[in-house]
């Protein structure tokens, strides 16, 4: 592994001051993308931020309601918080559908919201890829992207957005809360992570020097909640199609609904057609395969990857039946 | 302090003693960012270690290559396999994507020190006893990893014993030569002895 500075940090101001603003820093929290990265030198941070000394640990109930999860909180701790278990199952499951109990224990809020994408082009310094080296190419485009998105793509990258915490929080509704060198603001989950477009290089709406301090969860949505993972092994796999879905019902209709997508697309996705396609609608099986199709009219797939579109539907009808059999029960 | 030596893989040159020394980095970008080793302290298996360990050594390393303890091993080097998995503050973790700059203050227990940690002095772990009697394991490589998750899931309140959620637990957990049913069937043992078969 290449070598870096270290600095460990014990104040946010520290950690977001403005010496910060260049390229070649990074936080480290869990480690678990960033020094997987920087062994493969996909990753080549000069200096290395430990942040995990920062007071980011909690997870508080705001007086409107909402709930504020420190960027430190671990990704076990937080899908096996009382609050989230009782309010945010569809959070929960996800969660524990990502990775492994160890991968868990050490994953942070905020190291997963910016995990980077498992192409395998991407994480192979010999090979071109625009998002490493931007203006190189994409080598998934005509090379195997059995594991590639098929709806957010773009001429210049097809890459998924790996997380499964991510779609359960854009499901779940959340904001993010940054500290930069030039103050504290707030985005929405939904509009953090970017499209790939002309610059797959730009993720995330993250400044230079900005540091994720909270992400804070919109009051419960009640309903029936639950998230699918379909991937290649059951377990410690990332999702080929995920889908999180949270359904109200009031008697046999949809009042309201969320769809959330992973491993289809190339940021965790909110699948607004799918819902607008069944809200107000019966809860059948036949709507729910309507929505599904919906969610996928502006699919495109490239040579290996076609049948996400199917698998991804079915995630859909059967994440939708799932919760919808919870918000009757 | 325990016996320390010299490794020479690229990862972090370590060397006993307090006097620093700029560590050895192959893969260097450029002179200029200093990768000097730092003296840090670290607790493993209850008993504390003075080290030199450059910013960039990975805990896996500092264990098996500057504290001697081979019973850690290294599959992937990337989080895939589970074979590095030791406890820090009685947590199940991945050793090789972490640094052990960051581990000062924190409880590390490594497969060498499981029975001890546990109350077991001299004696084994009764999971070490469990995967000898259900002969979990062919050659042996990821055992250690399998024991440490093994422990730390028999103790999580939060884990049920149904076959189910052992699988799920166990899962970060790789074995190439596939000895998973008796694993598993170690696992539900120990967990049965440990817990009082609830
Ligand atoms: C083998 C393996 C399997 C996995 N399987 C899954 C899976 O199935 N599903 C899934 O969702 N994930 C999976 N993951 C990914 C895992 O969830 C992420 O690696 C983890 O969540 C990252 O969190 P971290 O705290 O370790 O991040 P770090 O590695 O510490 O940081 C990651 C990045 O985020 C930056 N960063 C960290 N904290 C902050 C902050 N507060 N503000 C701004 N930037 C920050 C760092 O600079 C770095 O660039 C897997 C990982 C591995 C290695
Ligand atoms: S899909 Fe994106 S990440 Fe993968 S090679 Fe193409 S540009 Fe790189
Ligand atoms: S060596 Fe750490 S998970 Fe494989
Ligand atoms: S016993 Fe050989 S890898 Fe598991």
């Amino acid at each position: 592994m290449r070598a870096f500075e270290l600095e460990s940090v014990e104040a946010i101001d520290q950690a977001v001051s403005h010496r910060r603003v260049h390229d070649g820093e990074a936080f480290i929290a869990g480690g678990t993308t960033l020094l997987d990265l920087v062994k493969l030198d996909v990753m080549q941070p000069e200096k290395v931020v430990d942040v995990t000394r920062l007071p980011l640990k909690r997870i508080e109930t705001l007086e409107d309601g909402r709930l504020k999860i420190g960027a430190l909180v671990s990704n076990t701790e937080l899908a096996k918080h009382e609050i989230v278990l009782r309010d945010y199952p569809v959070l929960s499951e996800a969660l524990l559908s990502g990775a492994s109990t160890g991968l868990r224990n050490m994953a942070s809020t905020g190291g997963n919201v910016m995990q980077r994408t498992r192409c395998p082009y991407f994480r192979d310094p010999d090979m071109p890829c625009n998002k490493r080296e931007p203006g190189t190419g994409c080598s998934a485009l005509d090379g195997i992207n059995r594991n590639h998105a098929v709806l957010g793509t773009s001429e210049h990258c097809i890459a998924t957005h790996p997380s499964d915490m991510c779609v359960g929080m854009v499901a779940a509704g959340a904001t993010l809360v940054l500290e930069g060198p030039d103050g504290q603001r707030e985005v929405a989950f939904e509009d953090y992570h970017l499209l790939p477009g002309d610059h797959p290089e730009r993720e995330h709406d993250l400044k230079p020097g900005e540091l994720i301090t909270h992400v804070i969860l919109d009051t419960p949505r009640g309903g029936g909640q639950h998230y699918l993972k379909l991937r290649d092994r059951a377990s410690y796999e990332f999702a080929l199609a995920s889908c999180a879905a949270i359904v109200s019902l009031d008697g046999d209709n949809v009042s309201e609904v969320r769809v959330a997508l992973g491993g289809v697309a190339t940021k965790p996705w909110r699948a607004t057609a799918a819902e607008e396609a069944l809200k107000g609608q019966p809860a059948t099986q036949e709507n729910f395969e309507r929505a599904a199709d919906a969610a996928f009219t502006d699919a495109v797939a490239y040579s290996h990857n076609g049948y996400k579109i199917t698998l991804g539907k079915q995630a859909i009808a059967r994440a939708l039946r799932d919760a919808t059999a919870r918000a009757r029960a | 302090m325990a016996p320390v030596i010299r490794h020479s893989t690229g990862v972090g040159f370590c060397t006993p003693g307090a006097q620093a020394e700029t560590a050895e980095q192959p893969t260097a970008a450029s002179g200029k960012h200093s990768s000097e080793t730092r003296r840090i302290t670290l607790t493993v298996n209850g008993r504390q270690h003075d080290l030199q360990v450059a910013p960039n050594a990975v805990l896996l390393d500092v264990l098996r290559e500057q504290l001697n303890l081979f019973g850690t091993k290294k599959g992937c080097d990337h989080g895939q396999c589970g074979a590095c998995t030791v406890h820090v503050n009685g947590r199940s973790v991945n050793s090789c994507l972490m640094l052990a700059c960051m581990q000062e203050g924190a409880e590390i227990v490594t497969i060498e020190g499981l029975a001890e940690s546990a109350g077991f002095e001299l004696g084994h772990h009764p999971v070490q006893d469990a995967f000898l009697a259900h002969d979990a394991y062919q050659c042996g490589y990821c055992t250690a990893g399998q024991m440490m998750t093994a422990a730390a899931i028999i103790n999580d309140d939060s884990i049920d014993g149904d076959e189910v959620s052992l699988r799920e637990a166990m899962s970060g957990n790789i074995c190439r030569c596939g000895a998973y049913k008796n694993i598993l069937d170690a696992v539900q043992s120990a967990r049965g002895q440990m817990r009082g078969g609830e």
